[in-house]
């Protein structure tokens, strides 16, 4: 087989793949590739034709592709290159990708690679939802697909469960087709959605959303004729009696995103348990030297534009190492504390500002968010809300950081 | 009204190695399925084992055609182009208590013929599975797994190709006339035929009856399973099953390797009250991860990717329990009329060898004249994930639709795509495609290739919108176009 080199692979064209492919070029790399395995570069934001994108980097609210191709544009500024329709099919610790396209197969051996695949939807099978196999059980991100890259309708009477982004947006996008959204269920106490999302997709049609409820049963052999909705208490438990069932043609699933990291365990890049993604450095890099991770692969995104940010230093990073064969080592733990699910990056090397990312643990209203390093106070900011569906970002200048041992990081009163 | 010598009822396993069988000979057979494609019933919702038969009955008909079978599987699968893999199995006692049960099993199994089989101690255990706990194990090392569907599937398109007619979405609906000239009406239309062969499965009681014979009675018993991730497949090498349960209707709940490097758990064993009540339940899926994670730790509720279950056809009821026998024979209310009924486990082993006594049955009515042309060999499709890197990048060079990756979980290439699509049968559903090709059958469940595949229907195959469906006619899974208001709701 054909072998080719780069200086840096970027495994991926969403958001995240095209701001690294471009900022690695920016950055000095001479030869960088980007490889996407769709017809088009974008990644999920060609499907993403609702508002909202930019509002942080580009300061105006636009449309996923229109974001999409304000990046595309900047990668042909840049002369970054690019394949497409071209899968990756494995990586090696060596960092040599052997890729698959019409054009044939071929190796790729890098002096260092990005990993930018993005996440897949959570199924109906990872849930574990009782009842027969229908046909009409969907998840969001696929209804989505067929609506606005297909100009398909994929049912009339719709229940959805999970108040994920994606099923937020779908519920608004139904409606104005003319489907009936008959609800949404979530299991939670809160929605997982942003607040946003609530208002003006829910809020705004008269669509019910049912907290702490879920479906127990989906009915119908053919097509689905309908699901079981169930109240929850505590430990998830179905509350006796609250049992009713709900008419639908259409069971609609957003409940969570899995990033999509098959390749990274094929190279050995280790994960993290709580957010399925790589455990990364202040440099983006993985367990394995020379292999960087962004976007939704490293953790699920709620705002593109922080994967943009995100990419573009991984970007940069990645042209560092394929340059220098390495980078300043990272002795610095970050550990979650009390009421954090996880904080990002893992370790640090103190040489600069680093931009911490994190997920509080339940919505709770006027927390702080505390850094602290050998029993003492290095960042307090107060935020009047938190809530898992809302990344918080936080910057800390490198003047801050101990020269070795750990953070951690805590949302208190 | 087309007429046949042989019209075979039921496009399971056990009708497809019939019909199959048959037509080594000169004879016109039909083979009536009323699902739109064969496969749909328990055939393709089981444990896919290639059983030795070590516990069932000595000196039992289930017995002889199980050893018969399962000598006779290997063969036909290299034969059919079909995967077969002898990858052993271990019957664990978890407690000295159990080991006495191993004891009679291999007993059992030699009786019945069974060759190789072993008593082993905890440590072998460790060594064979070292994920595994146990104190003791029956080590069967001739048992199999296969792919039941590629075997139904293949079963079928060798008949097809040896001239049999395959007519699926004709669920049969009356049967009139007596041998030599029955009238069989289906779903899409009347045949005639000389002989009729009822292996209906979970319904061949009810065809039985459409025949005037009211003697059977089919309960059926439902098995759920779970299917892990291939990631966590490496964890076992063997099957492994636990002691099975005293008197149950059920063999416990095992874990089996597949051929796709899956791992299923289960069956639970449960009567319910309808044959098509495949639905999964909450209860039974707790239970079974329990009970898995007793013999196999290392597995967690994360690592479910998908659930499904199978129906058994038993003809004893839950008061009695346990297993019956296969009950294969004409009866005096109907000659001419084969009744396969209560063929459960091992069911898919004993199919080869069923099938060579139905068609010395079919001789004792029939003359059996070999035709000289039957082809027995199929070449199946390639499997491009499953071949070495070097051997892939040749068939990309050859064929540029290799190299067009459309299902990415499982690797599936558009060439292999196209091969499922245009199948023999003509079986266009998806799931008629998934089960071909494995594409939407992976972690991802079909949310990255669903639309693609949708995409070749409609621009390559012209296959309607509308049309396109889960399982057959019933299943539709579209509304139709976006801004197209003048639809109702699916149902
Ligand atoms: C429905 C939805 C609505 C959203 N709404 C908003 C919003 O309103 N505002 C906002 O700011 N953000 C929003 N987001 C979030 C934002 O769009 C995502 O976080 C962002 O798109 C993630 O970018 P990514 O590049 O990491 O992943 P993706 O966009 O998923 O891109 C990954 C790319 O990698 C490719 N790939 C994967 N594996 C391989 C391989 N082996 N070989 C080759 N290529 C491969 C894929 O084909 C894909 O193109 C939304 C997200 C979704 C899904
Ligand atoms: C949980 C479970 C696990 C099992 N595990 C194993 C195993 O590991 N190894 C093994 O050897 N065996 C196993 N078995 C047994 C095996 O699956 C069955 O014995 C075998 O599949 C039976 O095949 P069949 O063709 O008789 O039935 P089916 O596959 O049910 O075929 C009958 C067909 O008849 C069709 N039909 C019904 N009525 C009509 C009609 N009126 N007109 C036209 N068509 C009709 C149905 O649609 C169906 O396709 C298992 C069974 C179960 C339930």
């Amino acid at each position: 087989m054909h072998t080719t080199e780069v200086d840096v692979a970027v495994i991926g064209g969403g958001p995240a793949g095209l701001a690294a492919v471009t900022s690695a070029k920016n950055a000095g790399a001479e030869r960088v590739l980007l490889i996407e395995r769709d017809e088009r570069l974008g990644g999920i934001l060609n499907q993403c034709i609702h508002d909202g994108f930019g509002t942080k980097v580009l300061g105006e609210s636009i449309t996923g592709p229109e974001y999409a191709q304000i990046y595309i544009d900047k990668l042909q500024e840049a002369k970054a290159d690019f394949c497409l329709n071209t899968m990756v099919l494995d990586l090696t610790p060596e960092k040599v990708l052997t890729v698959c396209s019409a054009e044939g197969m071929r190796r790729i051996k890098a002096g260092a690679v990005v990993l930018a695949m993005g996440c897949r939807e959570r199924t109906r099978g990872a849930l574990g939802i009782p009842g027969p196999r229908p046909a009409g059980v969907y998840t969001a991100g696929v209804v989505q697909n067929y609506m606005n890259l297909r100009n398909i309708m994929v049912g009339r009477q719709v229940v959805i469960l999970g108040s994920g982004d994606i099923g937020l947006i779908m519920a608004r996008r139904l409606t104005l087709e003319g489907a009936k959204v008959e609800c949404v269920a979530e299991i939670l106490p809160y929605p997982s959605g942003l607040a946003r999302n609530v208002v003006q997709c829910l809020e705004d049609f008269g669509i019910p959303l049912y907290l702490s409820t879920t479906v127990t049963r989906i009915h119908g052999t053919g097509r689905v004729k309908g699901v079981t909705l169930a109240q929850v208490g505590p430990k998830w438990g179905v509350k006796s009696g609250s049992q009713r069932f709900v008419e639908c043609d259409t069971l609609m699933l957003s409940v969570g995103l899995i990033p999509e990291n098959e390749l990274s365990k094929k190279a050995g890049v280790a994960l993290s348990p709580v957010t399925g993604g790589a455990i990364v450095d202040d440099w983006f890099q993985t367990s394995v030297p020379g292999i960087f991770s962004c976007g939704n692969v490293l953790h699920v995104h709620d705002v593109v534009d922080y994967v943009t940010l995100e990419a573009e230093a991984a970007g940069r990073s990645a042209a560092r190492y394929a340059a220098a064969g390495s980078l300043p080592s990272s002795p610095i733990k970050v550990k979650p504390g009390q009421g954090v699910r996880y904080v990002l990056p893992y370790q640090i090397s103190g040489e600069d500002a680093v931009e911490f990312s994190l997920r509080a643990l339940a919505p709770e209203k006027d927390r702080h968010v505390v850094f602290r390093s050998n029993g003492q106070v290095i960042r307090k900011m107060r935020e009047l809300m938190v809530a898992p569906a809302q990344m918080i970002r936080v910057k800390l200048r490198a003047d801050r950081f101990p020269k070795e041992g750990e953070i951690t990081v805590e949302v208190t009163e | 009204m087309e007429q046949y010598d042989v019209a075979v009822i039921g496009g399971g396993v056990v009708g497809c190695a019939i019909a199959r069988e048959l037509t080594q000979y000169r004879l016109k057979v039909a083979l009536l399925e009323k699902e739109a494609d064969v496969c749909r019933g328990t055939s393709g919702k089981n444990s896919a084992v290639v059983h030795t038969g070590f516990n069932v009955k000595t000196g039992s008909l289930k017995a002889r055609l199980n050893v018969a079978g399962a000598r006779m599987f290997e063969g036909l699968c290299a034969e059919l182009d079909v995967p077969f893999k002898r990858v052993g199995k271990l019957v664990t006692a978890l407690t000295e208590a159990e080991v006495p049960e191993l004891h009679k099993l291999k007993a059992t199994g030699d009786a019945n013929g069974v060759p190789s089989l072993e008593i082993v101690d905890g440590a072998t255990v460790k060594k064979m599975e070292p994920n595994v706990g146990g104190v003791a194990a029956l080590s069967v090392p001739t048992a199999a797994i296969t792919s039941p569907f590629h075997l139904t599937i293949a079963l079928a398109e060798v008949a097809v190709a040896n001239g049999a007619d395959v007519l699926l979405q004709a669920e049969v609906t009356a049967i009139s006339g007596k041998e030599g000239s029955f009238r069989i009406t289906t779903r899409r239309g009347a045949i005639g035929s000389k002989l009729v062969i009822n292996s209906a499965g979970l319904y061949s009681d009810h065809v039985a009856r459409l025949a005037g014979v009211r003697r059977y009675k089919v309960y059926p018993c439902r098995g759920e399973y779970f299917i892990i991730d291939s990631a966590k497949g490496g964890l076992i090498k063997h099957m492994v099953y636990p002691v099975p349960p005293k008197g149950g209707p059920g063999l416990g709940v095992h874990l089996t390797p597949t051929i796709d490097g899956n791992i299923l758990i289960g069956p639970s064993a449960e009567y319910v009250r309808r044959k098509d009540d495949v639905a999964t339940t909450r209860a039974v899926a707790r239970k079974l991860l329990k009970e898995a994670q007793e013999i196999l730790p290392a597995i967690s509720p994360r690592d479910v990717i998908a659930a499904y279950a199978g129906i058994r056809a038993k003809t004893t009821p839950s008061s009695v329990g346990g297993f019956g026998e296969f009950i294969i024979e004409e009866v005096p209310e109907c000659p001419g009329m084969l009744h396969l009924v209560g063929i459960e486990s091992p069911g898919l082993t004993a199919a080869p060898a069923i099938a060579l006594d139905v068609a010395q049955w079919v001789g004792r009515h029939l003359s059996l004249v070999p035709n000289g042309h039957f082809t027995s060999k199929r070449n199946g499709a390639v499997t491009f994930r499953d071949l070495p890197p070097e051997k892939q990048a040749e068939l990309v060079a050859q064929d540029p639709d290799y190299g067009h990756i459309v299902c990415r979980c499982e690797t599936v290439t558009r060439k292999e795509l196209k091969a499922a699509i245009e199948n023999p049968l003509g079986a266009r559903s998806l799931n008629s495609i998934k089960y071909r090709a494995r594409a939407t059958m992976g972690r991802c469940q079909g949310g990255f290739c669903g639309p693609r595949v949708v995409d070749m229907l409609v621009n390559e195959y012209h296959v309607p919108l509308t049309e396109i469906s889960l399982k057959g006619p019933s299943s539709s899974l579209f509304a139709g176009e976006v801004k197209d208001l003048t639809c109702t709701p699916q149902r």
